[in-house]
Order: structure tokens, then sequence, then C-alpha cells
């Protein structure tokens, strides 16, 4: 079924959200069809200035409003740890546990091949170029738990070890198949103090 | 039919809303399915590494819509995965090989584009519990697996590129040029300008892979196995209507 004009858009437009099929993309148009001038509104603002406001830190790629973000700029974290995630929402993850005083790197995803994603589309030589100087030691691979992710880390693991660095992967306290953001507190501080050497 | 069992190759998974999963499986009996794993990205799931790509499971779904409720060619609406057992977690095993798991993802892609929504396709399950075992048993190079797979994959859609006869004009080979619209090895006479010229390994190569001949393929040099992934690469794509993205990522190293 085809709606006209701007509700199609509509449609189309929110079709393409990660996750979002085609009958939830028409019930949330009809939705916010329905919804009060008001509320539609801010929704389109926060979503304008989410694009304009919101940068990612020049250092880490985490979500930053300033050019660096406050976990690289601050000086009380230890500068020899790198914590490499795959999301912005996984350092919040892993702050949360309060185990880790390091810094981190944001991927911005995990390599899958079937979905085109190679190691050129992920952070992976920004990543080279802050070990360059030699002061990180260690290097933590978070990835997520699931096959991507351990694919990911493998790939690093294999460029990263030559070069001197301890390179540790995340104790296996955690399931396979999951997301790094669904595990506990508990389980992924458990796994990061857990955590073994890959070579 | 609303529950039903079979045995599945997962090929595909993509991210659903919160913690769910849509998983494209090729099934044994019931062809290509597309379903969704409820709770599988939660660190409980009673689903645990199951539904992940290149595993080869024993799957329960439940059909959401009965069969021939659907006018041909209107979207069929996502089975529900109830229960898994897993009969080789090839996906998992091959995680921590960068070649090996760039291969499975080949082969998975592949086999997608390959299939049709509830089409069965004997043959070509067959060839892929076959390839991932290979790839976990490592007896054979991960690029020789695949590109055993590919070849065979093709020769099961119709493909088949000519090897040791003229695609043109069946004249019997061995022939020294290969021109993939063509469909393959060209006599003299046929070959158009601008067809390849492979070396004699090469083709040779295409010809164990394709007739499961392991020992001649084990044995072939390093330059022909690098030809003939190309080779059979450009036949593939020729014959696919939009390139393979998991092809170019391969690692061969
Ligand atoms: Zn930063
Ligand atoms: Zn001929």
């Amino acid at each position: 079924m085809m709606y006209e004009g701007a509700v199609q858009d509509l449609i189309d437009e929110l079709g393409r959200l990660p996750g979002v099929g085609p009958k939830s993309a028409q019930r949330i148009a009809f939705y916010l069809l329905a919804s009060e001038q008001v509320d539609v509104e801010r929704l389109a603002s926060t979503l304008i200035r989410v694009k304009n406001d919101v940068k990612f830190c020049s250092i880490c790629g985490n979500v930053s409003e300033s050019e660096q973000c406050r976990i690289c700029t601050d000086t009380r974290r230890d500068p020899t740890i790198i914590c490499v995630v795959e999301e912005p929402k996984d350092v919040l993850a892993v702050e949360r546990t309060r185990e880790f005083r390091g810094r981190y790197h944001v991927l911005g995803g995990a390599i899958s091949p079937i979905d085109g994603v190679g190691p050129d589309d992920l952070r992976i030589r920004e990543l080279l170029v802050r070990l360059r100087d030699g002061v990180v030691t260690e290097l933590i691979l978070a990835t997520d738990p699931n096959l991507e992710g351990e694919a990911t880390a493998t790939y690093l693991a294999r460029m990263i070890n030559p070069m001197g660095l301890t390179v540790t992967r995340l104790a296996s306290g955690l399931p396979v198949g999951g997301d790094l953001e669904y595990a506990d507190e508990v389980t992924l501080g458990r796994a990061f103090s857990g955590r073994r050497r890959v070579d | 039919m609303p529950l039903y069992r079979d045995e599945a190759v997962v090929l595909r998974v993509q991210k659903l809303g919160e913690a769910d999963r849509i998983v494209t499986l090729l099934t044994r009996k019931h062809g290509r399915v597309r379903a969704v794993g409820k709770g599988v990205r939660r660190t409980t799931s009673k689903f645990g590494a199951s539904l992940e790509p290149g595993s080869h499971i024993e799957v329960q779904l439940h059909s959401r819509m009965p069969d021939g409720a659907h006018p041909p060619g209107s979207q069929r609406g996502l089975d529900l995965v109830t229960q898994t057992e897993s009969l080789g977690a090839y996906g998992a095993q091959l995680a921590s090989d960068y070649s090996r798991w760039t291969a499975v993802s080949a082969i998975c892609e592949t086999t997608e584009r390959l299939t049709e929504e509830g089409e069965p396709a004997l043959r070509l399950y067959l060839l892929i519990v076959g390839a991932l075992r290979a790839l976990v048993e490592r007896v054979h190079p991960s690029g020789l697996i695949l590109d055993a797979f590919l070849i065979r994959a093709m020769s099961n859609a119709g493909w088949e590129p000519a090897l040791t006869e003229c695609a043109k004009c069946s004249a019997p080979g061995p022939h020294t040029a290969f021109n993939v619209p063509a469909g393959g090895a060209m006599c003299e006479n046929c070959r158009p300008t601008g067809s390849a010229r492979p070396q004699r390994e090469s083709v040779e190569l295409m010809v164990a892979l394709l007739g499961g001949d392991w020992t001649a393929a084990d044995a072939s040099n390093e330059p022909a196995r690098r030809e003939t992934s190309g080779l059979v690469a450009a036949h593939l794509q020729w014959h696919l209507e939009r390139g393979l993205r998991s092809l170019p990522l391969v690692d061969r190293s």
C-alpha cells in the first residue's frame, strides 16, 4: 500500500532506520501524524540539534560536544591503556562498571563482510596512529561477544601483537551471541578484571 | 503448519529493535527462511550462540502465516524461532581465524543470493554444510574451500564455466583463452578479442575444484590459486545482478 506525497516520504525515511520494518515505519508515521504539533516540532528540532551540536571526539571517536571528549581530556585517566569498543554506547556500558580507568577507542562498528563492512570502514587507522608514540602499553579488545566482535578482535590482535603491546580480550564470562551493552555491570566488570592476553 | 522443525544453516543475522535478531536461514527442506529470534542479543538468551552466522542448527519455527495465505509475490511474514539445537557452531569456531571467517561470510552471502525464499535447495544446502565443515576441519587451505564451494554452487545454478571444452563450439581442449561473458574456456576460432589467457594450471585447478579432486587441488601452486580465485569471482559476479559485498573482503593472506 502506497500513500501520497509527504506521508509516504515519512514512511520511507523511517523505514531506513535500523530495526524499523515497513509495518513499524507506517505505525510511527501515523502516530506522528496524530501527535500534537508541539511534540513533533520538539522531536524535529532535537534531531537537527543532535546532528549540529554533537560531534565525535577527534581522538577516540566517542560522541562529544566538543572537539575532544571529556574522557580524552581528563588527566586523571590512565593514558597507557586503551579499551577498544564498537559503539559509543559501549563506552557507557564499560564506564558503569567503574572497573576501567584508562581511555577508549570507538571503532564505529565491527567487521562484517556480508554487510560490506571491512577493516577500512572502521576507525582502525586512527587507532594505529594513537599507538605510534609508545605511550600506550595495553590494548583491551572489548568488542561485542558475538561473531563479528570476535572476528574484529582477531583481526586487531593479529595486526597489533607484532607491535609489542599487551593485547587483551575480555574474559569469556560474557555469553556468546550478545551485545556488550546488555551485559550487567557485575558480569562486565568481572570480564574486565579477568581479561586474558591474546597472542 | 504453525510449528515446524528443520535443519538449517544461519546465513545472515540483522539486529532488530532492542534485543532481537532477524536471522536468514537456509533450511534443508523449506528453502530460505527469514525468522525472528526474540531476545537473542541479551547475554542471557536461551539461544546462546546458535543463531550466529555459519551455525548449523536444528531449529523449530513458528510460521506466522498458514501456507497459501499469501498471493504470489507478496512479502511473506517473518517466522519465529522457538527452539534451537546446535549441530555445529562452525561460524563460532572460525571467528578467531580471520581468513576462514571471511570465507564463511562469502559462502553465506553467495548461498543467500542463489536461493529463493521458501524454495528448497537441497544440493546447495549440502554444499554449504560440507564447505563449513571443511573450513573447521582445516584439511585444505581456506581459499581453495571457498573457490570449490563457489564453482560448485555456480554449477548447481546452471552457470558452470566451460573448462575442458570450448564454451561456444564445444571443441575439446585444453584451450588457452578464457572469456567470462562467453562462459569460460574458448578455442582459438571462437575466442573474442580481449579474452584472458590464464595459465594451464589455473584451468586445471578449476577442473579439480569442480570435480572434488582434492589431491590435485592441494598440490596446486600459489599463482594458480590466485588466478583461479580471480576467474571464479569474475564468473560469479558476471552472473549475479549485484556484486557480492563479502567477496572483495575475503582475506587470502
Ligand atoms: Zn575522546
Ligand atoms: Zn570454439
